[in-house]
């Protein structure tokens, strides 16, 4: 996977939160405060514009610089949480012009380390963590048994939309919708969404770079 | 629903055109966001800084001058602003003695503040932050992001700013800030929702006959709906979850604050209670503010703030104070 498949995912996830704003956003009034989905799509239009006025040229110094854009533009809880992630994410891949499976598995599981450290949520907490962190773990198991990237990712992003989807029965103990206490419960969380969504944009970049006649990732 | 805006895209834009052009006392950067003082930085005085959501007008903006705060962040409609823009506000006013930044309990701005005030660090600038959390609705658990930072924040604001004017070191005004905040309770009352431009319509359904208690500032719910009573009784309410957490005795501070859709009449009712209950108490009210000083949008409903004051918080308090939204004494 190199520069342009990453670009290609940054891509993808600007269309489909573009597209899904006001889902997000809804999900967000339930238990929030109704701004989940324009602060994203403000995010991704930032990178969509950073990324037009620069060419990094690895993997990493692209998710740096997408990171980077989204903690200035987002704001909120989503800023700092998704922008730092994606810059560790970057710092993790180093220099190297293409990434394998295993390194974007690390990478990723770095994102999750400081989305952990940043908010101090755990599993059950009904956040971000509770897609994030069940995507890593399918994409680890994928890597031992050596499956291809496109059926890792597509695991990955199974287990992500099962863990956003998990949230609807907990009770919030993290973020603004803790202060709901157990009215949290019955409504599915705006950030393991958007991470769900963002995870399912990763599947279906693999996926068409895959197919016959295009660059494999 | 409809609102008097341009487009929603531009509200907080649109909006800081406006204080420039009104304020003349403040140095409005539009494309920044930030509002800072016009007189700019005093050499030798800690910076007051402080920022959060927009939408909560007058806060924090209109209580950026004298004796108050040195510069404000305003963010998005409900969502803290970025650290680019406490870095900015702190680089302009750091008159070399420090930055004080003055945070709600929100994760958002909890978390941006933190990473401006590692990179202001970076720059060998001094900062220190007061955390307000003085919002009783919120059970104070490990299961909470913890109590929210609400009212209390205008007073920490006025407080640790009549401080800064004085030339007080920066260690001593955030000692000074976490006072007010330990000293401070607050509790609010919706009986609407607020409508977000972005949003056009209400962030919840409340019944006719219905209130939510112990509501934030963000249009959020409360933690439990219950029916409309007459004010005596939802002040009780209020006034009994203060006083649980913090028994009130002496000298206090009372602020009931309107939610920014609610007339002044219905806020003077509210502090007729209020004054009655503490009355019974057996406390004082010595100061007291009625009026919208911390709003959320256009929401109907009331919140109450009570700080119990000394000599030298009262001293403090009734310091000059020159900002578009709180004036006195100058």
């Amino acid at each position: 996977m190199d520069t342009r498949f990453f670009a290609a995912w940054l891509e993808e996830c600007a269309r489909v939160v573009h597209e899904q704003r006001e889902y997000l956003t809804r999900l967000d009034a339930a238990i929030g405060d109704a701004d989940h989905g324009n602060n994203l799509d403000r995010g991704f239009t930032g990178i969509r514009q950073a990324l037009a006025e620069n060419a990094p040229k690895t993997p990493g110094s692209l998710l740096a610089l997408a990171g980077t854009t989204l903690v200035r533009k987002v704001g909120g809880a989503s800023g700092p949480l998704y922008g730092s992630a994606l810059r560790q994410m970057g710092k993790a891949l180093g220099d190297a012009e293409t990434v394998g499976l295993a390194e974007l598995t690390g990478a990723l599981e770095t994102g999750l380390q400081t989305v952990r450290r940043l908010g101090g949520a755990e599993v059950g907490d009904k956040t971000m963590v509770d897609a994030l962190a069940p995507a890593c773990v399918a994409l680890r198991r994928a890597v031992e048994e050596g499956v291809k990237p496109q059926e890792a990712l597509s695991r990955a992003a199974d287990a992500a939309d099962k863990g956003a989807k998990d949230t609807v029965s907990m009770q919030a103990r993290k973020g603004r919708a803790s202060y709901l206490g157990p009215r949290s419960i019955g409504h599915q969380d705006p950030g393991a969404t958007s991470t769900a969504l963002i995870l399912a944009a990763l599947r279906d970049v693999a996926v068409s770079w895959a197919e016959p006649g295009a660059a494999g990732p | 629903m409809k609102k008097l805006i341009n487009d929603a895209e531009s509200v907080v834009a649109d909006a800081l055109a406006g204080m420039a052009a009104a304020h003349p006392s403040l140095r409005v950067d539009v494309r920044n966001r930030i509002v800072l003082r016009a007189s700019g930085p005093r050499p030798g005085k800690v910076a007051v800084v402080s920022g959060g959501g927009s939408g909560h007008e007058p806060l924090h903006a209109g209580y950026v001058g004298y004796g108050m705060l040195d510069a404000a962040c305003p963010g998005e409609i409900f969502t803290s602003p970025v650290p680019d823009q406490m870095l900015e506000a702190g680089q302009r006013m750091h008159g070399g003695a420090g930055v004080l930044f003055v945070v709600k309990n929100y994760t958002g701005d909890v978390l941006n503040f933190e990473m401006a005030a590692e990179a202001l660090a970076e720059e060998g600038i001094e900062v220190a932050s007061v955390l307000v959390n003085d919002d009783v609705a919120v059970q104070d658990s490990v299961y909470t992001a913890g109590r929210r930072g609400t009212g209390a924040t205008v007073l920490v604001e006025k407080i640790t700013g009549a401080l800064a004017e004085t030339g007080a070191p920066l260690a001593e005004i955030a000692l000074t800030g976490e006072e007010v905040n330990a000293r401070s309770r607050s509790f609010g009352i919706a009986l609407t929702p607020c409508v977000t431009p972005a949003a056009g319509e209400p962030t919840f359904e409340l019944g006719p006959n219905e209130v939510e208690l112990g509501i934030g500032i963000h249009g959020e719910p409360g933690r439990t709906r219950t029916a409309l009573e007459p004010a005596r009784e939802l002040v009780r309410i209020a006034m009994d979850a203060i006083n649980d957490d913090l028994p009130l005795s002496g000298d206090v501070l009372v602020m009931v604050n309107g939610m920014g859709g609610t007339p002044l009449i219905e806020l003077y009712v509210v502090f007729a209670e209020v004054a009655a209950y503490l009355r019974r108490k057996g406390a004082n009210v010595t100061r007291r503010l009625v009026g919208n000083y911390i709003t959320s949008l256009d929401m109907q409903g009331f919140s109450v703030t009570v700080c119990r004051l000394d000599e030298r918080l009262t001293l403090l308090w009734d310091a000059p104070v020159e900002t578009p939204a709180l004036r006195w004494g100058r």
